[in-house]
């Protein structure tokens, strides 16, 4: 617990640790959690400990201007929703703060970086306040070895009219539970794009939640790679509280092995949100007959002129272009790389900051090429 | 004849779904000609362009493919392209997130690996390609757009015969190339085409209609029907064949049963 936590907060953490203690962990009968099984984390109990990270810490900011971070943390992610938001909010220690103050421009993307240690549970807890007209790209990876749980959160406040944009790069080990919440709030007219890539991690869940008010932007990207007996699962819900808001939404998947994974897309449209304007996209490339995936689109509308389109497809690799490739001379296993590589490359390439393309594009040949020599798989 | 037939095809057999669509080609092709292959619809050209591509759609039963005299068939489709085959297909496939100057890059220096070649070198391969697109009045814009994603059907055949032109096989099999095109665009791929005719290399025009072989004119004419070539001669069949239509070659595949 944090020395300096003003008594406002520590009631929301008081309360958010009732709420854990109240419903414990969530099971598959939990319609949120259906796919999904935690009890693999219930059962490791590992000992929590102070994350390790580079980046500004949430500790120190705290002692020094308690008055910012209680106006906002806490405040977006929900604790009664989610139970990981409730463990995190009730024993996190540290993580990383950010803040941008009006009328700024950061040049250069932020980055938060953590790495995990084995055995350990860490709670990282991130609050991001960007201020009005600013703009600020952020990166946020996770990373470690062995076998841990990391329970993430991140809280992520778009000042009115401020540009955002945000990649949350999951490399964590193959051993690795990893649970993640992005909840994001967009004051009016900011413009915010969530870019949630997934490598790595044994069992993965990151729920991404937008609230968007008048005139917002809102995209939320993600890719996803599982290979092995990895479990990855994606929801991310966008809530258009306010009319003239258009949001974006593609996420695509790759699985190979007997891996699963899980994509959930909400849209709410409250009713006064007329003239929104939203599109979801779920794309998966299934690569070997072991692995599944869920995908679901969850739209509520109660706003009557609106604009929702929502899509899914489940497919493999396209037999005809695979020849097409090989009718010009191109090697079936090179071959095989480039489609898949041109498949994830779709959202990689959304990204705005050229050097995390670069990365990515780079992460995911290693990753074809590791995959195919340790298991035979193309993952 | 002392020179080795670029193809030559024996009693070729090949079903697809358990029917039969081959039933006995035999096919010589020496380097320097044009052959044109016509025939009604579903007389097996296509399928005979994609045997000799090497797509496992296709089974065959029976008879040989020999190219430059080895045994073409136990060759994955990469091996024959590497080797001097290109297909210019009916149906070109649209691969979205590969641009096609990635494409023709890795095709061009899988070709040239095979033959012992480096790899080309940026600007020579700029160039080339450069000069390839004037040849087919393409927009170098295309380079940079995804294989054939949002391409018209004009612009897809026009751009397999950029590919060939760019990667000068020595066997090229043109599968309906000429379907669906204007007559500039016919004059353009025409002229593409006839462009790489040489004494060192062959070119398989399978077409359903003559007009294209006014511009890309043959050697040799066949008829293929019912899965057999059935009647072959020099350019003047091609002109026969649009005076009196398919009509009167199904009545012969008939008779040769």
């Amino acid at each position: 617990m944090m020395a300096a936590a003003t008594s406002e907060l520590q009631e929301i953490r008081r309360r958010a640790a009732e709420s854990f203690e109240t419903r414990g962990y969530p099971t598959k009968r939990d319609e949120e959690w259906k796919y999904t099984s935690v009890s693999a984390i219930a059962k490791a109990q590992f000992p929590a400990e102070a994350p390790s990270l580079t980046g500004n810490s949430l500790r120190t900011a705290l002692e020094q201007h308690p008055g910012l971070i209680e106006e906002h943390l806490g405040r977006y992610a929900s604790s009664e929703e989610n139970a990981f938001v409730a463990l995190n909010t009730a024993h996190f220690e540290d993580g990383a703060f950010l803040h941008v103050p009006r009328n700024t421009v950061v040049e250069e993307p932020v980055w938060i970086d953590y790495t995990a240690v084995p055995d350990r549970t860490t709670h990282p807890r991130n609050l991001i306040v960007v201020g009005a007209n600013s703009q600020v790209r952020i990166v946020e990876r996770y990373r470690g070895s062995g076998r841990y749980f990391t329970n993430a959160v991140t809280e992520i406040v778009a000042g009115e009219n401020s540009v955002v944009e945000h990649v949350k790069l999951e490399e964590e080990s193959a051993q690795s539970f990893h649970v993640a919440t992005i909840q994001v709030h967009q004051a009016r007219n900011s413009n915010f794009k969530s870019h949630n890539i997934s490598f790595g991690g044994l069992l993965v869940r990151n729920d991404v939640n937008a609230v968007l008010s008048t005139g917002c932007e809102g995209t939320l990207n993600g890719l996803y790679l599982a290979t092995g007996k990895q479990h990855i699962d994606n929801h991310t819900a966008l809530d258009h509280a306010a009319p003239h808001a258009a949001s974006h939404e593609l996420y695509k998947g790759i699985l190979d092995g007997i891996s699963t994974g899980v994509f959930n897309g909400k849209i709410y449209v409250r009713k006064d949100a007329q003239k929104t304007d939203a599109k979801q996209t779920n794309k998966n490339l299934v690569l070997s007959p072991g692995a599944t995936i869920n995908t679901k689109p969850e739209l509520q509308i109660l706003a009557d002129d609106v604009r929702c389109t929502h899509g899914a497809t489940v497919g493999q690799l396209d037999e005809e272009a695979l020849f097409y490739l090989r009718a010009r001379g191109i090697g079936e296993i090179e071959a095989r790389d480039l489609l898949i590589y041109a498949f994830a490359r779709d959202v990689i390439e959304r990204i705005g900051i050229p050097e995390i393309r670069e990365y990515l594009e780079k992460a995911l040949f290693e990753r074809l090429v590791f995959s195919r020599q340790s298991s035979g798989g193309a993952l | 004849m002392s020179k080795t037939p670029i193809l030559e095809i024996k009693d070729l057999h090949a079903t697809a779904g358990g029917k039969e669509i081959l039933r006995g080609i035999n096919l010589t092709v020496y380097p320097g000609e044009v052959h044109a292959i016509m025939g009604p619809n579903g007389s097996g050209k296509s399928t005979l362009a994609q045997v000799i591509a090497g797509r496992d759609l296709y089974g065959v039963t029976s008879g040989e493919v020999l190219y430059e005299g080895d045994d073409l068939l136990t060759l994955a489709p990469e091996e024959r392209a590497q080797r001097g085959i290109f297909l210019a297909f009916q149906y070109p496939v649209e691969i979205p997130g590969v641009s096609n100057l990635y494409f023709l890059k890795a095709a061009l220096n899988a070709i040239r690996k095979r033959k012992g070649e480096p790899e080309v070198d940026a600007m020579d391969f700029l160039s080339l390609v450069r000069r390839k697109m004037a040849l087919m009045e393409m927009e170098e814009s295309l380079l940079n757009r995804a294989v054939n994603a949002g391409f018209s059907g004009g612009e897809k055949k026009r751009n397999e015969i950029f590919q060939m032109a760019v990667l000068e096989p020595r066997l090229a099999v043109l599968d309906e190339t000429d379907s669906g095109l204007d007559i500039d665009a016919l004059k353009i791929v025409s002229n593409g085409v006839n462009t790489l005719r040489g004494p060192d290399r062959a070119i398989v025009v399978v077409t359903h209609y003559q007009r294209l072989l006014n511009h890309i004119v043959p050697d040799y004419v066949h008829v293929l029907a019912q899965g057999r070539i059935v009647k072959s001669g020099g350019k003047s069949l091609a002109l026969e064949l649009e005076e009196s239509g398919y009509a009167g070659i199904e009545e012969l595949a008939e008779a040769v049963r």
